[in-house]
């Protein structure tokens, strides 16, 4: 019986195929392969970058910056929101960076709107808190997606892309405005970085806080109007910062905003009233300032999802997607490390 | 070890199917997680973290077990290059599923980002910081990952050859639940005997 059994194995044959292409299929769709329209990783990291920039061995956003090492003294006081060892009354050292929010690396101080400060505190209980935070009081979008659509519509040669975008999230109006008409300082010690981001503090006793935090500036601002700015040369605010902290070191109170129940959580382009209860819980204390090129700053990703137990994500969109391309910016970077040198005297062995 | 209808022991039969899950869930997961910026995202990562780290435990576990009990022979009329490639298969197996995890947290390591576990748990780093380390070890994984898969669609294809077209017993070896052992026995092609 030759035959029935040639047919029986055809048969087989065809079924094995099937299952092994059905199961290839489905990993291809898991992938994104077969959904061109999926907002991955590289896309976003791909949109930072405008053309006519060469971002190669750098953050494709916050480009430029300049690294910080201190200390965070907790008050205690936190620790009745968050049973994060953070918050317990203590020293702990500290890391950060002073940064711009340019996807240029060599971009000239004056021009960029937006300055940022990334920072991880690490305690002795092994868990670290890594926040990147910004000047502005509000971020400028609602969503990951709109986040994109903004950089696309930047980027677009079309005269009415800004527009179309204003139109489809008008929400950008009021960041817009800020842009406009909010004091410029002459130094990162002036400024006010806010965590936008909602999270979630969990404390000694299981319960769940939503807030946001900042860091306040002990330096008084002085407004400088962005004529004179443009005078004090491409790098100003990395050399001011540089004395600032080689005279003294710089401080900024860290103030927890808590969330009254409906306040919107989910929308960092959304402030929460000004009545709302704030505890301070500690000081920021930066004691020396390096150059990234060697710094310790250098190769920390300040991916806002590494939190120690006692803080969790909120339902806010945006630290979930800055994770995923902070990776991807990261992977990136380092594999193109012989781009951006490190000099002979700081070279890692 | 050759005994005609022999089965690989419970033991072995439950740890290839638990890891069977495990290891589809992880690349499905992997391969999802590295192309959305979505919120599941977060949750992705949480899970191929530490099931990344009980692939490894069980895969440990497995190959003691393995060393242990051996394996069933293959059957003696499967041409030679069958049988090179079902030796070659269970190598690249246990390498994979040992050097897969062990790359990865040394990638996460090279990067000095925290591997977090269920419960909060943290394992310390296995490499110090270094940008190259990173770029290898990140290559090394996404690759291996694609092969890994390949591969469980070959061992998946070998399998049904066998049950299906070859109906040696091979993959009664292996099947979870047994088939009385007749499959084995009343194959008219077997030369071996009980």
């Amino acid at each position: 019986m030759p035959q029935p059994v040639a047919r029986s194995a055809i048969l087989s044959l065809i079924l094995i195929a099937g299952i092994v292409g059905a199961a290839a299929a489905i990993f291809a769709y898991t992938a994104g392969w077969l959904s061109p329209r999926r907002l991955t990783p590289d896309k976003m990291v791909d949109a930072l970058t405008p053309p006519g920039v060469d971002p190669a061995g750098h953050r494709r956003n916050h480009a430029k910056g300049i690294c910080f090492t201190g200390m965070f003294e907790a008050n205690g006081a936190g620790s009745a929101l968050s049973q994060a060892e953070v918050f317990t009354r203590g020293q702990y050292p500290a890391l950060g960076r002073f940064n711009l929010a340019t996807p240029d690396p060599n971009a000239q101080d004056p021009t960029v709107r937006v300055r940022g400060l990334g920072l991880r505190i690490a305690t002795p209980d092994g868990q670290e808190w890594r926040t990147a935070m910004i000047d502005p009081p509000f971020f400028a979008v609602s969503t990951p997606q709109a986040f994109y659509e903004l950089l696309l519509a930047t980027a677009s040669k079309d005269p009415d892309a800004m527009k179309i975008f204003a139109g489809a999230h008008p929400e950008i109006a009021a960041f817009a405005a800020w842009a406009k008409s909010a004091p410029w300082t002459g130094s990162y010690a002036e400024e006010r970085f806010n965590s936008l981001d909602s999270f979630i503090f969990v404390d000694g006793s299981g319960a769940r806080h939503a807030v946001r935090w900042s860091l306040l500036p002990d330096a008084r601002p002085v407004p400088v109007s962005p004529d004179d700015l443009a005078k004090r040369g491409p790098d100003f605010l990395e050399q001011d910062i540089t004395e600032r902290v080689r005279g003294g070191p710089q401080r900024w109170a860290m103030v927890v905003t808590v969330a009254n129940p409906g306040d919107p959580t989910a929308d960092p382009s959304k402030a929460w009233p000004e009545d709302r209860r704030t505890v301070a819980v500690g000081t920021l204390v930066v004691q020396q300032i390096e150059a990234e090129r060697d710094g310790p700053c250098r190769d920390i990703n300040f991916d806002p999802t590494v939190l120690p137990a006692g803080i969790e994500t909120s339902d806010d969109p945006f630290p979930a997607a800055r994770s995923a391309a902070y990776a991807k910016s990261y992977d990136r970077r380092t594999a193109e490390a012989q781009d951006y040198p490190r000099t002979a005297s700081g070279a890692k062995p | 070890m050759s005994a005609v209808g022999q089965r690989f022991t419970a033991l072995q039969r439950l740890l290839h199917w638990l890891m069977a899950v495990c290891i589809l869930a992880m690349l499905f997961i992997g391969v999802g997680m590295v192309s959305t910026v979505m919120p599941k995202y977060l949750t992705l990562v949480s899970i191929h973290k530490p099931l990344g780290i009980a692939i490894l435990v069980l895969a440990l576990i497995r190959l003691v077990v393995r060393l242990i009990y051996g394996a069933p022979s293959l059957p003696a009329d499967l041409p030679e290059p069958m049988k090179l490639a079902a030796y070659l298969s269970h190598y690249a197996f246990y390498a994979l599923m040992i050097g897969l995890p062990l790359i990865g947290w040394a990638m996460l390591s090279a990067a000095a980002y925290p591997v977090v576990l269920f419960g909060g748990v943290r394992l310390p780093p296995i490499l110090p910081q270094s940008d190259g380390l990173h770029t290898l070890l990140w290559n090394a994984h996404f690759y291996l990952a694609f092969a890994f898969f390949a591969l469980i669609l070959l061992h998946v294809a070998a399998a049904l050859f066998h049950a299906f077209v070859r109906r040696d017993g091979v993959f009664e070896a292996m099947a979870p639940l047994s088939t009385h052992g007749r499959v084995v026995l009343t194959d008219p092609q077997s030369d071996r005997v009980a």
